[in-house]
């Protein structure tokens, strides 16, 4: 079947049987490699993006349910040469060690900062819960979402 | 029901009472909490484990006991309150008595009514001692400071005197009575189930002034948005229970045959699985009791799993199913591999409404007992009302035997709502 991917405000149009996950038209596709498969299962969000402003697992999201809805990846937050706030922030606080669940942290978080400019440090953490990474930087993460939120680096008590 | 129900006092008599609460009394200050014996503390956490006092009375986040948990009602939200014994804003001023009124009668330490958001029509039935050995046991908490949210409710309930008239209505405790000729586990099982455990506070349908209806006991509620499914001989589990299967799924959240307990009995088993083994084995008696019926009339039938027939009736939930669900739920999947029980199996798909099949896509399922166990992501974000819908009927047409649910996209609108991701 043809869907129309709306894609970082571009449309895409795909062909792929309904049932087919995001992530794999996304990455196979359309070239999109930011998002990572994980787990495949709904249970790492190393393939998070965004659709309709809230994140979401593109391992269990079928091509069917995104069409028609806004999906924003990593590649359209910012480039190499030209990073996002929150991009910046991660390279300036050195959060990636393999790297590999960051385009999904940032997904995650970006959709934080999107609805809550200014969060709490509880709703940060409450927010970040799903998404795991297995280098165990949860820390340099949590620094970076605060810098790029203009929030002390350093935590409040949580 | 004669399996050790409600024996009802007269409707005048509780109104007597109530307004006899009105007038206060039980101003006796607390003593000091050395005065309570290590024995009687130990009691009652065991019993507080079983009343689940901490589910309703801690906030996300928040110390244990010290209130602040919204609870969603037809008539607005109550805020629960501190049970830490602060002296200015939790027990701090309840004496021995004015503790065991609150719970049996539903007055506070001034007279003021509380709302029957407090299952004081569950805790009237505990006896004696055992509201004391609770009172010695949050007595003994770390008092914690926290000012009590104030409700949003609207008129008339936002009026605490007008629950005098409820009471009046509603309100008829009598005495717990064992059943002769039943053992003394059964009997144990059924006392928890009517006075602490206050099961149906969800599990028994609620009138439109949010009474239980006690002719009804267990019979199946709404509460928070969820379907707490009926626990006797309506029971629609595919599976039979037995005690055994009872006792694996309130210590652990999970039974292989049925499913993994969501939504508020997440927390309720949260607390049953450090509560003491005999009481839960009680509980598991008695309600394998109660549902025996249902199992017996089920007998050995095949649960359910027309997958082609499904696919054909419901091509756009079957497609959606394929992609967001067959990766853990079908037959060889990851999951089912570390024997998790097939769909056909749980309970949700097989009641005669959709709220929990819906509310289980929406919300998801956080592990009951710890970091380890049942996990399901949420869906509310990603998936629209319609995409729950045709899941929904997809799940229904391929894993029961039951007619078609009606109306399910505006079922999911209104699951949104009652769930909190309105």
């Amino acid at each position: 079947m043809s869907f129309v991917l709306t894609i970082n405000g571009r449309d895409h149009p795909v062909d792929a049987s309904p049932e087919t996950p995001l992530l794999y038209v996304l990455r196979d596709d359309l070239r999109l490699n930011g998002a990572k498969f994980g787990c495949g299962l709904g249970q790492c969000g190393a393939c998070t993006v965004q659709v309709d402003g809230k994140a979401a697992y593109a391992c269990l999201l079928p091509v069917a349910a995104a069409a028609g809805r806004r999906i924003r990846t990593v590649e359209g937050l910012g480039t190499a040469e030209a990073p996002s706030p929150l991009q910046k922030a991660f390279m300036v606080e050195q959060a990636a060690q393999c790297g590999y669940c960051i385009a999904g942290m940032i997904m995650r978080a970006q959709a934080l900062l999107d609805a809550t400019p200014r969060p709490t440090e509880a709703e940060i953490r409450a927010h970040m819960q799903p998404n795991l990474c297995r280098c165990g930087t949860h820390m340099r993460i949590l620094r970076a979402i605060r810098r790029a939120a203009g929030l002390p680096v350093e935590a409040a008590s949580a | 029901m004669s399996l050790g129900w409600k024996t009802p006092a007269p409707p005048a008599a509780a109104l007597a009472l109530a307004l006899a609460a009105c007038t206060g009394g039980a101003r006796l200050p607390p003593p000091p909490p050395q005065t309570f014996s290590a024995a009687e503390i130990e009691k009652g956490a065991e019993l507080a484990k079983l009343a689940d006092c901490q589910g309703c009375h801690t906030a996300d986040g928040g110390q244990a006991f010290a209130g602040g948990r919204p609870l969603k009602s037809p008539f607005g939200t109550i805020y629960t309150r501190n049970i830490t014994p602060d002296p200015s804003t939790g027990l701090g001023r309840y004496s021995r008595e004015a503790f065991v009124r609150a719970l049996r009668r539903g007055v506070r330490f001034d007279g003021a009514e509380l709302y029957p958001a407090m299952p004081y029509d569950h805790f009237a039935y505990a006896d004696d001692a055992d509201l004391g050995a609770l009172y010695a046991y949050l007595m003994t908490r770390r008092p914690k400071d926290r000012p009590p949210t104030p409700n949003e409710l609207i008129p008339p309930a936002n009026i605490r005197g007008a629950v005098a008239i409820w009471k009046a209505l509603f309100f008829h405790p009598g005495r717990f009575q064992p059943t002769p000729g039943q053992s003394a586990e059964f009997n144990r099982g059924a006392y928890l189930v009517q006075s602490l455990g206050h099961c149906g506070a969800c599990h028994t349908p609620h009138n439109i002034l949010d009474a239980e209806e006690t002719k009804k006991p267990l019979q199946g509620g709404v509460q928070e948005g969820w379907y707490a499914p009926p626990l006797n001989a309506l029971s629609p589990a595919s599976v039979p229970w037995t005690p055994e299967r009872v006792y694996r799924f309130l210590r652990t959240g999970f039974d292989r045959d049925h499913s993994a307990a969501a939504g508020p009995m997440g927390s309720v088993v949260r607390e049953l699985a450090r509560a003491p083994e005999p009481d839960v084995r009680a509980l598991s008696v008695y309600l394998a009791t109660l549902m025996q019926p249902a199992s017996a009339a089920k007998g050995r039938a095949a649960p359910a799993d027309h997958a082609a027939q499904a696919a054909a009736a419901q091509p756009a939930g079957a497609a959606l199913y394929a992609g967001a669900c067959a990766a853990c739920h079908d037959a060889g999947a990851a999951m089912m591999r570390e024997g998790r029980p097939p769909l056909q199996f749980a309970t949700p798909p097989q009641e005669d409404r959709p709220t929990d099949v819906i509310q289980v896509i929406l919300q998801g399922v956080q592990p009951a007992t710890g970091p380890r166990g049942p996990y399901m992501p949420a869906f509310a974000g990603t998936l629209s009302d319609g995409q729950v819908a045709a899941i929904a009927a997809y799940v229904r047409a391929r894993y029961s035997d039951r007619p078609p649910w009606k109306d399910l996209t505006s079922a999911v609108a209104k699951g949104r709502r009652q769930g909190g991701q309105g």
